[in-house]
């Protein structure tokens, strides 16, 4: 595309190919990923930066430009539905395309990438691509005004047609350059939610033909000339580094080109990925331990689990909860562990660079291209304005791609600047170093207390979470308040719950393994301890599991209750917990603004949980597409069943890394998917995320159906590890 | 050199007998359809069909391969195929879609086998791939779906 002829206004261009138009965000905005943004291009264009982009070609195709990067949640057909919604295009005219992260358009014209994360490609550019599509829409109309002599009132859009009562009438490709010419309307008037025509509907998703015919292009796929593949050496304990390596094997191995230290290990090039791999086998390193973790996963609960007991520091308080404990007839007490967990997206983590004369294009899965471009051009020593970073779709990321170190950038930099000169090389993570190499899911532990009164209420809880921060020590520390990291502990504070005491504490822990946001983050363990615990209490108190909750909901948790009450209705609720070998568990959360509720159904298969069906009710305020919806909850559960069954990554003695492929690390098989049913609340409300609220209520709602069943409360995850052996 | 029919075309490639056949179909014949997610044979994303069975190149030396016939998701083809193909753009079953060209493989050499497979069936013949985004409740729905098709 040509970029370069983009007016410094920013908002309208006549570019090559047609109209092209973006909406621009005071500069201010931008940051606020969440926030509704104003369409405003009288703004001072010194101030402005670019954010959301249309571009309607001569032969009708209307690509809209995709910010936020696609791994399969859908944000290529959901921001082109938002677009074509209010252009009135029909939808078999729609294309997406990733857009590039480049910082002098970055500074100057119409694109600016954020980045993606916390499910909120659908809630932050929900106003933004209608906005963006409803002036495209006022333009081409313009356009058809002047052109036809007859006034714009007159003339209606409808699947991709412009036309007028007269009878005239034609496609947007015919109007695209003369539209460029047209002013941009300051408000463009948007539809309301009764005149939608494809939002709310299951239009096919854009990306589907390519993914099921082996066309789509991922990071791997892209060759280039002479390009070298390069794996990398890492350390199998976190935070180790080399002490000396010896590669007189590895070049003797045919098609290795060089061996060469960098700062992330050693690094082994080649003409191939079967040279590279066998020239990283011969490759003899030895590590300097000394600031690595060396504590055991098992250590490192019993350390977590003293520091829970000496107290952390209030995250959320309400009346007196130890007071509440302390006068409570009943008192029970829980500790929960939460292993480290990777991501293990089935495409490893990977990156193409190519350096020419001193510029830099990355090919990457790259999911924070803002973070990962300014990390690339200081490794390389060369300006951001030098680096084009093409964002490709990626092979899933579940948070892993989403990067405040940027050390996958800075990894394949260091592979280039170690080399030196012009080239190309793809850097080439295998299963192993994806699996060992780190940034996963903070290790957890969560002590519980709760009290009871003689009739069962709830008289006290308290909560107290430790765990590593995940923001503490990149450039997200900036966003934590007074030293506390809320993805440590969201979720466990700001229950729907109207408990008369309760305490929520945080103890923060250091270690040099390396922590990030997986799917649902916080969540992922707060979801599993708050609604786990809840259960026990409620049936403590005699409660039943469903109605309990109910009552307990506060005034202001309506959507909570609405998808409680939905999902006891699509399960047939009645109060049974088991019937018969199978037995009935429920789970409510809210994460990211979005509000889930599950029930499942477990038995016993052989000592360990089959789970058979899932039902879920979510709100996720309008569905733009409920059938992605639908998909993103069926995934976000079948992920978090997985992880909550089967998967732990520990540290063995030394800290070694134990679990290295999928055949220590259990994946979730077709054969133990349970089916999912799936109901949607109606809601006007703005569209919120659903990459990830799926996944936080399966876990509590089998462990609740288990001890159901069993008796035993499963406290110690994963199930694999205390349960059945 | 190793002789190999790939896709319908004879093919020579000079490459050590050891390498895994998945290597030389991205990075010799980029054929980049095939995809690497393990390199152990547990995940099923490097499927391809190999004398027409399927197989993991993962694990597959190449010399293992000479004078065979091999075929990847750019020319799996067969009404199966077609079926199955059909069927998974019908309900959007990919979500990530990195797994997906093993799926299909996958899928389609089951049909072949068994036209009308029963739910353990479909278990039995896709265990072998892993789908991370775990959209199996609709693989699963798509194969009944092109076995329903096969059958009309």
């Amino acid at each position: 595309m040509n970029t370069s002829k983009l007016s410094r206004r920013g908002f309208l261009s006549t570019a090559s190919a047609g109209l092209v138009i973006g909406v621009v965000l005071p500069e201010k905005s931008r940051a606020q990923s969440g926030a509704a943004t104003a369409f405003d291009p009288s703004a001072d264009p010194a101030t402005f930066a670019p954010n959301a982009f249309v571009r309607v070609a001569p032969d009708d195709t209307v690509t809209v430009l995709i910010k936020h990067i696609e791994f399969g949640q859908g944000p290529n057909t959901g921001l082109a539905t938002l677009v074509a919604e209010e252009l009135d295009a029909d939808w078999s005219q729609m294309r997406a395309e990733s857009a590039p992260a480049n910082d002098e358009l970055y500074a100057n014209s119409l694109f600016g990438l954020q980045g993606t994360g916390g499910s909120t490609a659908m809630a932050n550019s929900y106003m933004q691509m209608r906005k963006a599509g409803a002036a495209a829409r006022a333009m081409l109309v313009d356009a058809a005004a002047a052109e036809w002599g007859v006034p714009a009132s007159e003339i209606t859009v409808s699947k991709g047609r412009i036309s007028h009562a007269k009878g005239t009438e034609a496609g947007f490709g015919a109007f695209a350059e003369k539209a460029a010419t047209m002013t941009a309307p300051a408000e463009p008037k948007l539809k309301q939610a009764k005149d939608f025509i494809l939002i709310g509907t299951d239009v096919p998703k854009l990306d589907t033909h390519a993914k099921t015919t082996g066309k789509a292009e991922y990071t791997m796929d892209v060759y280039r000339d002479g390009m070298e593949t390069v794996v990398v050496a890492h350390p199998d304990k976190m935070g180790a580094v080399v002490a000396s390596f010896d590669d007189t094997d590895a070049l003797k191995v045919a098609g290795v080109i060089a061996v060469r230290e960098i700062p992330h290990g050693v690094a082994v090039y080649a003409k191939n990925t079967g040279a590279a791999l066998k020239g990283r086998e011969a490759l003899r390193v030895t590590w300097d331990d000394s600031k690595a973790e060396t504590r055991s996963s098992e250590q490192i609960y019993a350390d977590f689990s003293r520091a829970a007991a000496e107290g952390g520091r209030a995250a959320e308080e309400v009346g007196d909860a130890m007071a509440g404990i302390d006068g409570a007839v009943q008192v029970i007490e829980a500790e929960f562990h939460f292993p480290y967990l990777a991501h293990a997206a089935l495409e490893p983590l990977d990156a193409v660079l190519e350096m020419t004369d001193g510029k830099a294009e990355l090919w990457m899965g790259s999911q924070f291209p803002s973070l990962d471009k300014p990390t690339l051009a200081a490794t390389l020593g060369i300006n951001p304005s030098d680096v084009q970073i093409n964002v490709m779709f990626a092979g899933g990321s579940f948070g892993r791609r989403a990067q405040p170190t940027a050390h996958v950038a800075a990894e394949v930099a260091e592979i280039a600047k170690a080399a030196g000169g012009n080239g190309a090389w793809k850097l080439l993570w295998t299963r192993e170093d994806d699996m060992t190499g780190g940034y996963y899911r903070p290790l957890t532990v969560h002590k519980m207390k709760g009290g009871l009164d003689a009739d069962g209420n709830i008289v006290g809880w308290h909560d107290v979470v430790v765990n590593q921060s995940i923001m503490a020590g990149g450039p997200m520390e900036a966003m934590m308040k007074d030293g506390m990291d809320p993805t440590s502990y969201e979720g466990a504070t700001k229950m729907p719950y109207d408990l008369p005491a309760l305490k929520v504490d945080w103890v923060r822990q250091d270690s040099p393994v390396s922590v990030l946001w997986w799917r649902s983050v916080g969540h992922s363990h707060t979801g599993y301890a708050t609604e786990v615990f809840l259960d026990q209490l409620l049936e403590a108190g005699g409660k039943d599991p469903v109605q309990g909750r109910l009552d307990l909901m506060k005034g202001d948790a309506g959507r909570d209750r609405g998808v409680l009450e939905k999902v006891a209705e699509l399960a047939g609720w009645d109060g049974t917990k088991v019937k018969g070998d199978r037995a009935y568990g429920v789970a409510v959360h809210e994460s990211f603004n979005t509000y889930v509720a599950q029930i499942v159904e477990v038995s016993d298969q052989g000592g360990f949980p089959k789970v058979h069906k899932i039902w879920c009710a979510v709100d996720c305020g309008v569905a733009v597409n409920p059938n992605v919806i639908r998909a993103q909850i069926e995934g976000g559960a079948g992920y978090g069943l997985g992880s909550v069954l089967f998967d732990e990554v520990t540290l063995g003695e030394g800290g070694t890394i134990v679990e290295r492929n999928f055949d220590t690390y259990r994946m979730l098989r077709i054969n133990e998917m349970p089916e999912v049913e799936v109901a949607i609340i109606q809601s006007d409300n703005d569209p919120t995320g659903i990459g990830e609220p799926g996944l936080p209520p399966v876990g509590p709602a089998v462990a609740n159906a288990w001890r159901a069943l069993t008796g035993q409360a499963v406290t110690k995850l994963p199930f694999s590890k205390s349960v059945g052996v | 050199m190793i002789n190999f029919t790939l896709n319908g075309k004879e093919v020579s490639v000079d490459a050590p007998d050891d390498t895994p056949l998945l290597w030389v179909l991205r990075d010799e014949m980029r054929l980049t359809g095939t995809k690497f997610g393990c390199g152990i044979a547990q995940c099923g994303a490097c499927t391809v069909e190999l004398n027409g069975m399927t197989r993991r190149s993962c694990v597959t030396p190449i010399s293992m391969v000479e004078g065979s016939y091999v075929t990847t998701i750019e020319a799996v083809e067969g009404r199966e195929a077609r079926a199955v193909q059909a069927a998974w753009e019908a309900i959007d079953v990919p979500q990530c879609g990195w797994c997906q060209s093993g799926q299909v493989m996958s899928a389609t050499a089951l049909l072949r086998e068994i036209p009308n497979p029963t739910d353990e069936e479909i278990d039995n013949a896709m265990a072998g791939n892993i789908c991370r985004c775990a959209t199996y409740v609709r693989i699963r729905a798509a194969i009944k779906n092109a076995a329903k098709e096969l059958e009309g």
